[in-house]
């Protein structure tokens, strides 16, 4: 192990792997590590969706900005990251969730969104298979730009384009301290020997918590179990995922051609249990089968959990800490870090390498949750 | 002649060498990356064999704590049966 670098990143899911890959393409000295293998945490058990629309204009702007990156991303890292476009339908049941999906469409589109509200029928030209009163849906909204790319993929990329740019990459290595002077790091302890450094990249998903812990820091993110399945592989049907809020459920077909898609558990409380629930089976396979009928007929074959890092506003925790310099967060993604990374990698990497800061970040900083006033994102699934 | 070793995802022995030659040598990550064990019998038929491979291949041993779990529910079910499932519960 190396003795000393600019920045030790912890974390090797697709966010600890995209900033080590900035940073080492900036110059920076970077040592990666990451306690299992890289995409071990929630990367390696995601969705993988990239959505545009979101209620918040921050968010809606980082995902913008990521997918940019994300359609030339497969170039960039010289690796295939499975990036398509397929487009992301979201249901709308009530009258009040029309009049929130028209104000947010609104803003979307001010920021330079293609998105659409759509009438019941033009639903069914986008996904064949759903069932409008099954659904019991009045319409929807439609952004052909949304998609999803292959996680596992993405990570392994990022790490690898990391490594050409002179990155270290320690997986099997957890880290176990972190020692500061004053208001500053000096070091990071793990249990295959220490570096010395003065910047921490905290990206350590749902285990972030503690890592900030080990500098007497207190983060107010909370884990959540979350559970999710596939079906045995089907020739192509649709390309849309296809997501309510009311009802929580996310769905969509996979290249490789099997139906993916989570859905909230009735019962869920917070905590760090992982085994996956019959009644997640039973309240996935009913919904689902409302939405779709004609899927009862497909076999379900694995399901499994993952965890959401949670903030109270649902939004990332991102960028340096007061008590403590260059201590700097990427977590608290509440289930849609995937889709954010590219962009939140970029940001990061311009403040750590060359100071400079941006509107969002400030925004999403740590200290935000101070005051009693924060915009919470309301469109969340799964 | 091609080794199939992962019959439900069709992978032969030669794509599981190539991905070590990549530097994926942990069971995890060659799963995740090439859908080893990932099909209808969820690696009943291959885990096994993938193990022996990447011992051979890498002559590291792998720890019997790092095999992957089959995941629910074991074997596959329609959605249909699951949906229709009694066990409803109550208030
Ligand atoms: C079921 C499910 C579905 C999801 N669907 C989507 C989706 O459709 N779209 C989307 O954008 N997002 C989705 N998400 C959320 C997304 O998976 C996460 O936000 C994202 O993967 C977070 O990536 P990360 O790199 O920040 O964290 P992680 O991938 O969790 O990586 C953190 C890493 O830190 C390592 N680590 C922890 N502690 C230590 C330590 N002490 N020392 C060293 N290493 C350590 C862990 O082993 C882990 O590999 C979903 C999540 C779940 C659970
Ligand atoms: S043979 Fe590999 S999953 Fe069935």
């Amino acid at each position: 192990m190396k003795k000393k670098a600019d920045v030790v990143v912890i974390g090797g899911g697709v966010n600890g792997c995209a900033i080590a890959y900035n940073l080492a393409k900036k110059g920076l000295d970077v040592a990666l590590i990451e306690k299992k293998y890289l995409s071990s945490g929630a990367t390696g058990c995601c969705g993988a969706g990239i959505r545009q629309q979101w209620s918040t204009k921050e968010n809606v702007e980082l995902a913008i900005k990521s997918v940019k990156i994300f359609e030339k991303l497969s170039d960039e890292l010289k690796e295939d990251i499975e990036f398509r476009q397929g487009g992301y339908l979201i249901i709308i049941h009530n009258d009040k969730e029309m009049e929130q999906a028209k104000e947010n469409v609104r803003m979307q589109k001010s920021l330079g969104l293609t998105v659409d509200i759509l009438q019941p029928d033009q639903i069914i030209d986008i996904v064949s298979i759903l069932d409008i009163k099954g659904m019991k849906a009045i319409g929807a909204t439609f952004c052909p730009k949304d998609g999803h790319a292959n996680p596992f993929k993405t990570t392994f990329a990022y790490a690898k384009a990391a490594k050409s740019f002179g990155a270290s990459v320690y997986t099997h290595t957890k880290v176990t301290g972190i020692q500061t002077e004053k208001k500053s790091i000096t070091e990071v302890n793990t249990d295959k020997g220490k570096i010395k450094t003065s910047i921490v990249v905290n990206s350590a998903g749902v285990w972030s918590k503690q890592i900030a812990e080990m500098v007497g820091i207190t983060l107010p993110n909370k884990p959540y179990r979350k559970e999710i399945m596939a079906t045995e592989r089907l020739k192509p049907i649709f390309d849309a995922m296809v997501i309510s809020f009311k009802d929580g459920i996310y769905f969509s077909q996979q290249k490789e051609g099997q139906i993916v898609g989570g859905i909230p558990i009735p019962e869920e409380i917070s905590g760090y249990h992982t085994a996956p629930t019959v009644s997640f089976l039973e309240h996935m396979s009913k919904t689902l089968t409302s939405y779709a009928p004609c899927l009862k007929h497909v076999n379900l074959l694995r399901h499994w959990t993952g965890f959401y890092d949670v903030t109270p506003d649902a939004r990332p925790i991102l960028g340096e800490v007061e008590k403590l310099n260059g201590f700097i967060q990427c977590n608290g993604f509440s289930g849609h870090g995937f889709m954010l990374c590219p962009m939140v990698a970029r940001i990061l990497t311009d403040y750590i390498a060359d100071n400079k800061s941006t509107q969002i970040l400030e925004k999403l900083n740590l200290e935000r949750f101070k005051g009693k006033n924060f915009d919470k994102e309301v469109y969340i699934v799964g | 002649m091609k080794k199939i070793v992962c019959r439900c995802e069709d992978i032969t022995e030669e794509d599981i060498i190539k991905a070590i030659d990549e530097g994926y040598t942990d069971l995890e990550e060659l799963r995740k990356k090439l859908r080893i064990g990932m099909g209808p019998c969820q690696g009943r038929v291959c885990i096994q064999l993938v193990i022996r491979i990447i011992e051979d291949y890498t002559g590291k041993k792998l720890s019997k704590v790092s095999y992957p779990n089959p995941r629910p529910p074991i074997i596959p079910v329609s959605l249909g049966t699951l949906a229709s499932d009694k066990h409803e519960k109550k208030g």
